[in-house]
C-alpha cells in the first residue's frame, strides 16, 4: 500500500497478494489444484483466472483488465469451487489451498448466460452503429454464448444524453455496462480521478464530479479510459468527417503529419499482430486517400530536441554560471499534452519547471503555416493541417487558445490511429498490402532520435544524444547510440551521464554529472512531482514525463486492446525501425539544419523560435477545466 | 394475557462482573471461552464468533481493530436499538473484551445514521467507562490500552455488510469488497479486523460471568444460546423478545399474540417467507435462521404487494456494483409488476425464479445473494394464490 510516503488509492483488498520470496528464483510455494478434473500445480496466491490462463483454459472476463486492480463486479468469470455454496469470481479468488475448480459446469454456464442477458438488457445501442463494432468485448461474449434473443428484454430508448462536450472524449453512458474499468483507470492507473460511480442500485451510473460534462472537470484527456472500455461507451471525438470534407475540397491544401507511435500500431487495426511498423505503407495510403502532403512528425521531434535541449543548456548556464536562483531545475519535458494538463491541474505551482517548447505536433503546425506556406507559396488560410497522433489529448492541445502563433490555428485536427484506420478502410485500402513510399519534401526524412519519442524514455535518449555531443563534441558513450538506462517499462527510472572534456564554450559543465529521470503514466508522474515538492530533486537536471503508460505508444488513440505485452511489442517495433535509419541524431537532421539557416536564423530559442515554437501554461488547479 | 417471556441472557444480573473477570483472564482464554460457548454471529450469517476471534488473535499485525456493527438496517429489525439504549455499557464492555482478546488498539461503533439520537448517550457511556478506567490507557491496571470511537453511517443498507462497512469507515463509497481476503485478515486500513453485531458483543460479558457451559446449555445443538427477535406486523404485542434457539414458530406466534396468521417473514426482507401451516418449524441456524426479525402477516394481506415492497427495497439498496444484484433485482421487480398486470407468462416466471437462483450464487456479497429470497419463497409458497388472484 505504501511506497515511501506515497499512498495508493487502490483498496487494500484489491491489491495483489504479496508472497514472501526467499530468493528471486523462488516462485513461492506451489499448490496442487484441480481444474475441470485435471491436476495442475500453481504458485500460491495467484487467482483462479491467472491459473486458468497459465494452462490455456478459457474463462470469459469483462471487468478484468491486466493493467488494472481487481474489481470482481461483472461476475461473468464466475467458476464453481467444490465445497463452496456460491460460485466464485475467478478474477478475484486467490488460490491458497488445494481446491477443485469447474470452469464450465451446468451451474456456471447457466449463471454466465443469465449475467450476460442482464447486461444486454440494459445495454442500449445497436452494434452496427457503434464505433466498437467487431471490437467489442460484450459483443464477443454474446457470440461466444450464442445469444439469439433478449431473455430479459432490451432497452428501446436511450436514457442518457451523449456527452460530446470535450474535444477529446465522448461519453455515451447508454452503452456503459458499469464494469468500472474507466473508474479504475482514472483513479488507480492514472491517479486523476474524474470518473466515479454515482447513485446506488439500479440507478448507479459512472459520471464526473457533480455530474458535469467531461469538458468541465479536471480530465487530462489522456484517453486511457477509452482504451480500456470493453464497449463503445467511451470513444474519441472523431473529426474524420470534416477531414474528408477538406480533402474533397480542391481549394484546400491538406497536409498530414504522422507520429511514430500510430505507425507502429496501426497494423493491429488491420489484423496484424502487435509489433509491425507500417510507416512507409502508411505514406502510400495517405496519398491515395487524398492528402496533399505527408510529413513526418519526427522532423519537429528533432526540432523539439534542438529547442528543448538548448533551453536546458540555457537553464544550466543560468543556474551554474550566473547563479540565477529564479531558474527552475529540473526541467520537465512538455511533449505530452496529457501530462501538461495534469501538471496544470495538480501541480500548478511547478509549471515553471516545464520546458516552454511546444510539442512536436504544435511545432509542426506552426512551421507548416509559416515557413512551408512561404516556401511553397500557398496562402496559409487554405492549408488544413491534420496530425495523426496516438493520442486523444492532442485533440484538446490543438484547440488550446494559445496555439495560434502562426496567425491561424496551428494544427486544425488531431486524428487518432483508430480514426485514421477507419478512414483508410473506408477508402477501400488494405494497408499492409501497399507498396512503400517516402515522406514529402521539404521536411523529408527525419532522424531516429525523433522516432523513439514514441516510447517512454525516447525523448530523454534523443536529447542526451544531442546535448552530450553538442557539449563534448563526442557521441554518447553507449554502444550503437543505445542509451540503455532510458529504455524499458519501469514506471520511474533514474540515471546519470558524466560530462567530461567538454568544449571550451561549455567549460562550466566540465565534470557535471547530468542526472535525469523518466516517468510514464501520470500516477508515476505524481511520484516524481511529490519528490519535487519535498525538494528531493535538487540535483536532477532533466525529467521526461509521458502522460500514458508506455509513453505515446500506449496513448488513448491507439488500437484497442492494450496490455503490457502489446505495449512492449510496439516499443520493440519502434526501436527496431530506428536502428535501421541512417541519421539518428536530431542535430544532424539536414532539414532541421536548413530550417535554422533559412528561417529560424537566430538559432534555437531565438526570437522567432520563441514566437512560433514555444508556449505558455495556465495555472488551472481544481477550478479551471 | 399471553405469557410474556422472561429475559434469558439479557438480564442485568447475568452480566455481574463479567467484564472484570474477563480482563483478569489471559486474552487467549477469552477467545477459547467464547469458542467453547458456541456463540455464533448474531447479524444473521451465523459465523462462529470464537473462530473469528481466533483468526484475528493469531494474525500477526502491528495494528488490529474491532468494529461493532450497529448499522441495523434490515427491515423489521430493531433489537440492536434496544440493546444500545438499555445495555449500552454491556455492548461497550463486549467491544473492549474483544479488543483485549485479539490485542486490538481501537474499536469502532458503526452506528446507523438514523440512530443519531443515541450518539450522546453512547458517548456518555464511553466517558463513564473512561472515568472508571475501564477504557483508555492501562485499563484496570492491566497494561492494556484501548479506545472506542463512534462513527455514523449515512443510510445505506449495504453498509451493514461487513466489508462495505469497512469501506465506508475508511471514507470510501460503501461497497462490498472481494472476499477472500476476509476482514479478520485484511480489514480496516488493511489490518486484521473483527466485525461483530451489537448483540454478539453484548453477550460476551454474560458468557464470561456465568461461564461457557451456562451459555452452551441454552438453545439447540447447532445453535447455542438465545436470540433477540424484533416482532412486528399483525400481532397484538409487537416488540423485542428474547427466546432460546429452537423455539417453535407456533410458540412464538402465541407469545406475540398473532391471530388469523397467513404468513411469517423471517429474517427481514432478505429472509424467507413461510406459510402459517409450517408451525412446527423452529428458529435456529439449522432451520430458520434470522438476524433478528419476524414480520407476521394475517389473512387480509396481499402477498404480492408485500413482495413488491421488498423488491423495491432491494432495487434501491443494492450498491450497484455487481451485475446480478444491480440488474437482477430490477428484473425481479419488473416481474412482480408484470404479475400484477397479469402480463407475466408462466415460462417467464420460471425464468425469473431461475434468475433468482443465479443471483444467489453469483452475487458479490450477502445482499445480492439473499435479495431473491423473498421472491423465491413468496412465489413458491403463495404462487398458486397469487396467480389465481391476478
Amino acid at each position: 500500500m505504501t511506497d515511501g510516503n506515497y499512498v495508493s488509492r487502490t483498496p487494500v483488498s484489491q491489491q495483489p497478494l504479496k508472497i514472501e520470496q526467499s530468493s528471486p528464483h523462488d516462485i513461492g510455494g506451489l499448490v496442487e489444484i484441480e481444474i475441470n478434473s485435471k491436476k495442475f500445480k500453481v504458485p500460491f496466491g495467484i487467482t483462479i483466472l491467472e491459473a486458468c490462463k497459465l494452462f490455456d483454459i478459457h474463462v470469459p472476463t469483462l471487468c478484468h483488465h491486466e493493467d488494472l486492480c481487481i474489481a470482481g463486479v461483472c461476475r461473468i468469470c464466475s467458476v464453481e469451487v467444490e465445497g463452496m455454496r456460491t460460485l466464485q469470481a475467478s478474477c478475484s479468488f486467490p488460490i491458497t489451498q488445494s481446491i477443485k475448480i469447474h470452469t464450465s459446469s451446468e451451474k456456471v454456464r447457466k449463471s454466465r448466460r443469465h449475467i450476460l442477458d442482464l447486461l444486454l438488457s440494459e445495454h442500449y445501442g445497436e452494434c452496427y452503429s457503434c464505433v466498437r463494432n467487431n471490437n467489442c468485448e460484450l459483443q464477443k461474449l454474446a457470440k461466444e454464448y450464442g445469444v439469439d434473443f433478449y431473455r430479459f428484454g432490451h432497452v428501446k430508448e436511450p436514457y442518457y444524453d451523449i456527452d460530446k462536450s470535450s474535444y477529446s472524449i465522448v461519453r455515451d453512458m447508454n452503452k456503459c455496462i458499469l464494469c468500472r474499468r474507466c473508474v479504475r483507470t482514472c483513479i488507480d492507473l492514472q491517479e486523476v480521478g474524474v470518473l466515479e460511480a454515482l447513485n446506488r442500485g439500479y440507478d448507479t451510473k459512472i459520471t464526473t464530479f457533480l455530474d458535469k460534462p467531461i469538458s468541465e472537470v479536471i480530465c487530462i484527456n489522456c484517453g486511457q479510459c477509452i482504451n480500456r472500455c470493453p464497449t463503445g461507451a467511451l470513444r474519441t471525438n472523431d473529426p474524420s468527417d470534416i477531414i474528408w470534407e477538406a480533402i474533397d475540397n480542391p481549394k484546400k491544401h491538406v497536409v498530414i503529419q504522422t507520429a511514430p507511435s500510430p505507425r507502429a500500431a496501426i497494423g493491429e487495426e488491420f489484423g496484424l499482430p502487435a509489433g509491425n511498423s507500417l510507416t512507409r505503407e502508411l505514406n502510400t495510403a495517405l496519398k491515395m486517400i487524398g492528402f496533399d502532403r505527408v510529413f513526418d512528425t519526427n522532423f519537429t521531434a528533432d526540432l523539439t530536441i534542438m529547442e528543448e535541449g538548448t533551453e536546458l543548456l540555457n537553464r544550466l548556464k543560468a543556474a551554474i554560471v550566473d547563479k540565477d536562483e529564479s531558474v527552475k531545475l529540473p526541467q520537465f519535458t512538455s511533449c505530452s499534452p496529457g501530462w501538461v494538463k495534469y501538471c496544470e491541474h495538480f501541480y500548478p505551482d511547478f509549471l515553471s519547471h516545464l520546458s516552454t517548447a511546444k510539442s512536436p505536433q504544435q511545432m509542426f503546425g506552426a512551421v507548416i503555416k509559416t515557413f512551408y506556406a512561404q516556401e511553397e507559396n500557398i496562402d496559409p488560410a487554405d492549408i488544413v493541417t491534420v496530425a495523426l497522433m496516438p493520442c486523444s489529448a492532442k485533440k484538446f492541445e490543438c484547440n488550446r487558445p494559445e496555439m495560434v502563433d502562426s496567425g491561424f490555428k496551428d494544427v486544425d485536427f488531431g486524428l487518432t490511429t483508430r480514426e485514421l484506420a477507419q478512414m483508410i478502410k473506408e477508402a477501400g485500402i488494405n494497408l499492409p498490402d501497399l507498396p512503400k513510399s517516402n515522406f514529402d519534401e521539404p521536411f523529408g526524412e527525419a532522424s531516429g532520435a525523433g522516432l523513439i519519442f514514441g516510447a517512454t524514455g525516447g525523448v530523454m535518449e534523443a536529447a542526451l544524444r544531442s546535448v552530450y555531443e553538442i557539449v563534448t563534441g563526442r557521441t554518447v558513450p553507449f554502444d550503437n547510440l543505445v542509451i540503455s538506462p532510458c529504455r524499458g517499462m519501469e514506471g520511474v527510472r533514474e540515471a546519470s551521464i558524466k560530462l567530461e572534456n567538454v568544449k571550451d564554450e561549455w567549460k562550466f559543465l566540465e565534470g557535471v554529472e547530468l542526472k535525469f529521470m523518466i516517468a510514464h503514466g501520470t500516477a508515476n508522474a505524481k511520484k516524481v512531482m511529490e519528490k519535487l515538492k519535498k525538494g528531493e530533486l535538487k540535483d536532477v537536471h532533466f525529467v521526461e514525463i509521458m502522460g500514458c503508460p508506455g509513453g505515446c505508444l500506449g496513448g488513448g488513440g491507439q488500437p484497442i486492446p492494450t496490455s503490457p505485452e502489446i505495449r512492449q511489442k510496439r516499443a520493440e517495433a519502434i526501436y527496431k525501425e530506428e536502428a535501421e535509419l541512417p541519421i539518428r541524431k536530431s542535430h544532424e537532421n539536414p532539414h532541421v539544419v536548413y530550417l535554422y539557416s533559412k528561417f529560424l536564423t537566430e538559432g534555437p530559442c531565438g526570437h522567432l523560435s520563441h514566437k512560433l515554437l514555444h508556449t505558455t501554461y495556465t495555472k488551472r488547479g481544481n477550478y479551471i477545466a | 394475557m399471553p405469557i410474556l417471556n422472561k429475559p434469558i441472557v439479557f438480564a442485568k444480573e447475568n452480566f455481574g462482573d463479567g467484564f472484570e473477570k474477563g480482563l483478569k483472564m489471559k486474552p487467549i482464554d477469552i477467545v477459547l471461552a467464547v469458542r467453547e460457548s458456541g456463540l455464533k454471529g448474531r447479524g444473521g450469517a451465523g459465523f462462529p464468533t470464537g473462530t473469528k476471534w481466533m483468526l484475528a488473535a493469531t494474525a500477526i499485525a502491528e495494528k488490529k481493530f474491532v468494529v461493532c456493527n450497529a448499522d441495523e438496517g434490515e427491515p423489521g429489525t430493531f433489537k440492536d436499538r434496544v440493546l444500545l439504549t438499555e445495555f449500552t455499557e454491556q455492548v461497550l464492555q463486549g467491544i473492549i473484551l474483544c479488543g483485549y482478546a485479539i490485542r486490538a488498539q481501537v474499536g469502532y461503533i458503526y452506528l446507523r445514521g438514523e440512530y443519531e439520537y443515541m450518539v450522546s448517550q453512547i458517548n456518555n457511556a464511553i466517558q463513564k467507562l473512561k472515568n472508571e478506567n475501564k477504557l483508555g490507557k492501562n485499563i484496570l491496571g492491566k497494561g492494556f490500552d484501548f479506545e472506542i470511537e463512534l462513527r455514523l453511517g449515512s443510510g445505506a443498507y449495504v453498509c451493514g455488510e461487513e466489508s462495505a462497512l469497512i469501506e465506508s469507515l475508511e471514507g470510501n463509497r460503501g461497497e462490498p469488497r472481494n472476499r477472500p481476503p476476509y476482514p479478520v485478515n485484511t480489514g480496516f486500513m488493511g489490518y486484521p479486523t473483527v466485525v461483530n453485531n451489537v448483540e454478539t458483543l453484548a453477550t460476551i460479558p454474560a458468557i464470561l460471568n456465568l461461564g461457557s457451559d451456562w451459555y452452551r446449555n441454552i438453545g439447540t445443538d447447532k445453535s447455542r444460546g438465545s436470540k433477540l427477535i424484533s416482532v412486528s406486523g399483525d400481532v397484538e404485542f409487537p416488540g423485542v423478545y428474547e427466546i432460546p434457539f429452537g423455539t417453535k414458530i407456533k410458540d412464538m406466534l402465541e407469545l406475540v399474540g398473532a391471530k388469523d396468521t397467513k404468513a411469517i417473514q423471517i429474517g427481514g426482507a432478505s429472509g424467507t417467507c413461510i406459510s402459517a401451516k409450517e408451525l412446527n418449524r423452529n428458529l435456529s441456524f439449522e432451520d430458520l435462521p434470522t438476524g433478528g426479525s419476524i414480520i407476521v402477516f394475517n389473512n387480509s394481506r396481499n402477498m404480492l404487494k408485500i413482495l413488491k415492497n421488498f423488491m423495491e427495497f432491494f432495487v434501491e439498496e443494492s450498491c450497484g456494483q455487481c451485475t446480478p444484484c444491480r440488474i437482477g433485482n430490477k428484473k425481479l421487480l419488473d416481474g412482480v409488476n408484470m404479475i400484477e398486470k397479469g402480463e407475466c407468462s408462466v415460462a417467464y416466471l420460471k425464468e425469473l425464479l431461475s434468475l433468482g437462483e443465479t443471483m444467489r450464487i453469483t452475487s458479490k456479497c450477502g445482499l445480492g445473494q439473499s435479495s431473491p429470497n423473498p421472491f423465491i419463497s413468496i412465489l413458491t409458497t403463495f404462487g398458486d394464490e397469487i396467480l389465481a388472484t391476478y
